[in-house]
């Protein structure tokens, strides 16, 4: 990408600084390019300030429309790729039309602002925040710089947290009854429950517990739904008898996981699932679904 | 899918396992050189996936584990280390749980775990909890079973027990115990599902491997019963009660068999001595396929050997009535197990009767009663054929007879015989065999009739046929041996008071006269001797007539003794009923009873008369009556006339001529005896020389006629030599001239042959004979006088 700016617009260079930037939080983002970089972590209602520095290449001058900065939260469907929908446009002019000859800073703030989604990167739909600055030109097109940075919302815990009970079977086959302790997980937190076994009938080989997160994009007919499951956890080893329980306990940190996201601005939803998954000898599958609430925690407090 | 598999796929893979452990262990070092804890996990949890395979038999799996095993000793050293990997255990503890595999997890949260401990950073009874609770995750029988072993042995060592740095205020030896409990009960399930899995055709072979993963479940009862601190009142009120509840509710034949022999053997006999109750309510509910009484027997053994072992502790057995349960608890048992083969019920008979002779040897009512229930049991069942039962029963029946030493003392035990009459005919005799040499050995007396009437009860196999028996199995040997046995028994019942000892003569006469005309021969002798001792005895005391109401005297024995006799002269077997006659005689004459002396001679006589008639039984039986008829002196002139001259009336009508010849010359003793006041018919016994000469003559004559050589002259020696007794006895018929012609007939009779032909005899007997009078003749005095009046 600086190549390629470097190439057709080697008219100026362009940085973003955040004035927080060297106390700020820094955490890893995949681009789509496959890397990751570490980029600064903000959440709703912070306020994001910070200089904007234009220096043109020695000796040039950069004639402009008007320099501004954007702060932007935008879903891009993969269906639809390149194609930005912006949730939120915030803008900043920083510059009136003119000419720039010499290196120039700008301060620009955006004070406390709405951020209710989070940053997410999905299968099919990614939802980013991005600052870009524009020097706007006429003919000779608009030089654009993007910083992007992450949003991550916490939410306090949940006052009702029901456990998920349930008793499922196959009639003269199979009978269990699990449970987990909660319906609502923070990321760091730890599923805790037991499977009891009210009737064996079958040869077992294993059983897992698997977390699985549904993604779906679109609305209506053009729904789109994409499940993958992020971890295989094994819960039993062996064919139990009736009346054994076994214990779950699942630390969800080593997943990469995201909080649930319901109906996000109408294009797209994330959720979990906890699959608990019998195989029995010849391998088929036994499995039943069970959707959990991920959120997350303020990290002082959960970790 | 391992059962179809051969022993050479099963090697493979082994090889493979350890292959892959070794590989995977390799990288686990290195990245434990580099402090990498990261890597060290990812490679831990890789080289204990190798565990989760399904296709070894258990010995296998072992090998496997074991080098899986050593591996993780120097992972723990890392753990252990919290400057080379960096984290507080505690996280580490939740980092082990992210790995996804159960088994690997569970392995390396068990070492983390033991760490954790070690650290007292958690008190180390909510770790042993959590370890204990999730190794329930895996579920496979013989993987669980070794996780949990592994378990059990990393935390053998941080068990809260008393005296451990890990028992403080949270941490009790009831969590150890608990822990422990909990990890055995577990075990022992997996252990019991190993049978459930595959086809039941492999059954035979996963009994052969569940035996060896016994080892693994019964550790746990080993740790029980080392944890210091588990007293009486915890061992009664939770770990017994938790470990048999786990026994009973496993409903599995082997685990109840194995489990119960552990708790038994790794527990105090103190402790079981006071839990009697709850273990014996343990064992009347276990499978009946299960072998109780090898779990029973076990326990009375313990118990016997612990009440051995000091008689401070008898008084223990006492207050917890070991005996009384115990036989309730067998009682039980037996009646629960119905199938349980009669050698089993005797097999727990025996034990118990083993148990009670050791810890209560002066109850013979807790014997007796072992040995009535015995009885009932025994009623129960057709017909004992079982030879290892029948064995059984023989040990219950000897076991008083070894511990009192006396079989008086066995009599008493009104079960006993009734015991002995579910024995078969051989096994019976056997037992009869033992009680004699238990007698014999013991040189035990019996002296009472009642006692007699029982022992013989006891050994009536011996004493007569029994029902169905086919004698003609009978080892000849084998017979004479066990008559022999009977026989020298009867010399061991005795008694001073005549009246008694009269009343066993009796009753053994009673018993014996049953015994058939084959044992007869045997018993009768002892019998006769033994009444003849009495007779003796009452002799000997002397005017033993103190009243009519007296039953006890030699007349009246002698009558008893006379039908005795009569008996086996029926047999027939009559050589030995007349020297019993003859012995009764002589027997009577020393009590001056006449009557009685002469009616035995009568019967003797008649025997000679009527049964014997084989020339040879003839010539000794002569000989012996002639003897005897010597000797007797309570005989009158007309009895005793009658007698001798029926003695030397049949010794003349002996077959053979020296017979003849050597009975009359016998007889010639009849008529002089050489006592004070003895009988001395000089006449009648030069008489009787004389005859027996003539009769000596006549066999020479014969033998010249028949073989044309006169024998030997030895018949002519005998009768000089009773000339030369006579003579120097001072018979005056006996004349000097009568000796020198018969020394001159013999010179004659050696020298010639029929045939004039002069021959050099040499008779040594002769020769001592001529030396004998030379001799006598020296010696001067009155002898020397007389034999000077012989001229050789």
């Amino acid at each position: 990408m600086n190549y390629l700016l470097g190439a057709f617009k080697p008219a100026c260079n362009i940085s973003i600084t955040f004035s927080d930037g060297k106390n700020r939080k820094q955490v890893p983002m995949k681009k789509e390019n496959g890397q990751t970089a570490l980029v600064p972590l903000f959440q709703s209602q912070e306020t994001l300030s910070g200089k904007v520095c234009v220096e043109p290449y020695q000796g040039k001058k950069v004639e402009h429309n008007g320099v501004k900065v954007e702060l932007l939260g935008q879903i891009e469907m993969y269906f639809d790729r390149g194609n930005f929908y912006d949730f939120t446009s915030l803008v900043r002019e920083l510059d009136v039309p003119g000419d720039i000859y010499d290196r120039k800073t700008y301060p620009f703030e955006f004070p406390t602002v709405e951020m209710p989604y989070e940053t997410y990167n999905g299968v099919n739909v990614r939802l980013r925040y991005v600052l870009k600055l524009t020097v706007t030109r006429g003919y000779a097109g608009s030089i654009v710089e993007y910083q992007e940075f992450m949003v991550r919302n916490y939410a306090p815990p949940p006052p009702i947290n029901n456990s998920i009970k349930m008793e499922v079977g196959i009639e003269d086959c199979l009978h269990i009854e699990f449970e987990y302790n909660k319906s609502k997980y923070h990321l760091k937190d730890v599923i805790l429950g037991k499977i009891y076994f009210l009737l064996v009938r079958i040869k077992m080989k294993n059983m897992d517990l698997e977390i699985r997160r549904r993604e779906s994009t679109g609305a209506g007919a053009n729904t789109h739904v994409e499940t993958e499951t992020l971890g295989k956890f094994e819960l039993m080893d062996g064919t139990p008898v009736r009346g054994e329980s076994i214990p779950v306990r699942l630390f969800l940190a080593p997943y990469d996981l995201t909080p649930t996201h319901r109906n996000i601005n109408n294009k797209f939803s994330v959720k979990y699932y906890l699959n608990l998954v019998l195989v029995d000898e010849e391998d088929r599958r036994y499995f039943k679904q069970q959707e959990i609430t991920l959120y997350r925690l303020k990290e002082d407090a959960s970790s | 899918m391992r059962r179809l598999a051969g022993v050479e796929d099963e090697e493979k893979w082994l090889a493979e396992g350890i292959a892959g452990i070794q590989h995977n262990a390799f990288f686990m070092h290195r990245a434990l050189d580099a402090n990498n804890l990261r890597e060290v996990l990812k490679y831990s949890a890789l080289m204990l996936s190798e565990l989760r395979t399904s296709k070894l038999s258990p010995q296998k799996y072992y090998d496997l584990y074991m080098r899986a095993f050593d591996e993780l000793r120097q992972l723990e050293v890392f753990f252990k280390d919290e400057s080379r990997h960096g984290l507080p255990v505690v996280d580490l503890y939740e980092l082990v749980q992210h790995a996804g595999n159960i088994l690997p997890r569970m392995y390396l949260l068990c070492t983390v775990g033991s760490v954790y401990i070690k650290s007292k950073q958690a008190p180390s009874k909510d770790v042993l909890k959590d370890l204990v609770e999730m190794c329930r995750g895996v579920q496979h029988p013989i993987r669980g079973l070794f996780l949990r072993s592994y378990l059990a042995q990393v935390s053998r060592d941080k068990l809260p027990e008393i005296g451990s740095e890990y028992e403080g205020d949270a941490n009790t030896v009831m969590d150890a115990v608990e822990f422990v409990l909990q990890n055995f009960t577990e075990m022992n399930k997996l252990w019991v599902r190993i049978q459930h899995q595959g086809p039941g055709t492999v059954r035979e072979k996963q009994e052969k491997e569940r035996n060896e993963l016994r080892d693994l479940v019964g550790k746990n009862l080993h740790v029980l019963g080392q944890i210091e601190g588990v007293d009486l009142e915890m061992y009664k009120e939770t770990v017994l009660p938790r470990v048999l509840e786990q026994v009973v509710n496993c409903k599995d034949e082997l685990a109840q068999y194995y489990l119960m022999e552990c708790i038994i053997q790794v527990f105090p006999d103190e402790y079981h001595l006071q839990t009697l109750e709850t273990l014996l309510a343990a064992c009347t509910q276990l499978m009946p396929t299960v072998d109780t009484k090898i779990v029973l027997t076990q326990l009375m053994d313990r118990l016997s050997n612990y009440a051995a072992s000091s008689p401070d502790v008898l008084h223990e057995f006492l207050q917890v009535e070991a005996f009384a349960k115990l036989s309730n608890a067998i009682g039980k048992v037996i009646d629960t197990q119905i199938e349980m083969p009669i050698v089993g019920a005797m097999t727990l008979f025996v034990s118990l009767l083993t148990f009670t002779l050791r810890v209560h040897p002066d109850r013979l009512d807790y014997v007796d009663q072992i040995l009535g229930a015995c009885v009932v049991k025994l009623s129960s069942v057709p017909k004992l054929e079982d030879a290892r039962a029948m064995k059984q029963v023989v040990a219950l029946l000897s076991a008083p007879l070894e511990k009192y030493n006396d079989i008086v003392t066995a009599l008493t035990l009104s079960n006993y015989p009734r015991v002995m009459d579910h024995l078969d005919d051989g096994t019976n005799k056997v037992m009869a065999m033992l009680i004699i040499q238990s007698i014999m050995k013991n040189n035990s007396c019996i002296s009472t009739a009642d006692k007699v009437e029982v022992l013989f009860e006891l050994i009536k196999g011996l004493i007569k046929d029994l029902d169905g028996t086919d004698t003609e199995e009978l080892d000849e040997e084998d017979f004479q041996e066990e008559q022999n046995s009977v026989a020298r028994l009867i010399h061991m019942l005795d008694n001073e008071e005549p009246e008694e000892m009269l009343k066993i003569i009796c009753v053994v006469r009673k018993h014996l006269m049953t015994g058939g005309t084959r044992r007869l021969p045997f018993t009768v002798p002892p019998l006769v001797f033994s009444a003849l001792r009495l007779v003796r005895q009452l002799d000997s005391q002397g005017g033993d007539i103190t009243g009519e109401e007296v039953s006890a005297t030699p007349r009246k024995i002698f009558q008893i003794l006379n039908q005795t006799i009569e008996v086996l002269s029926s047999v027939p077997c009559p050589e030995l009923a007349l020297r019993l006659y003859l012995q009764c005689a002589e027997a009577a004459s020393d009590c001056d009873l006449e009557p009685a002396a002469y009616e035995f001679f009568t019967q003797a006589f008649i025997l000679y008369e009527e049964e014997i008639a084989d020339s040879k039984a003839q010539v000794t039986a002569i000989h012996l009556i002639i003897g005897t008829l010597q000797r007797i002196n309570v005989f009158g002139v007309e009895n005793r006339d009658t007698l001798t001259h029926k003695a030397t009336g049949y010794s003349a009508r002996l077959l053979k001529k020296p017979d003849q010849c050597r009975a009359v010359y016998a007889c010639s003793h009849l008529f002089w005896v050489d006592d004070i006041d003895g009988i001395k018919d000089g006449e009648r016994a030069l008489l009787c020389l004389r005859r027996a000469l003539r009769i000596a003559n006549a066999a020479q004559q014969m033998a010249n006629a028949t073989r044309g050589s006169s024998g030997p002259v030895t018949l002519f020696v005998e009768i000089l030599n009773k000339y030369i007794y006579f003579y120097e006895k001072g018979n005056p018929h006996i004349t000097p001239s009568d000796i020198q012609s018969l020394i001159e007939l013999i010179n004659t009779e050696m020298q010639s042959d029929d045939n004039g032909n002069r021959r050099i005899h040499s008779d040594p007997f002769f020769t001592s004979t001529l030396r004998y009078i030379r001799f006598q003749k020296q010696k001067g005095g009155v002898i020397g006088d007389k034999y000077d009046l012989i001229k050789l």
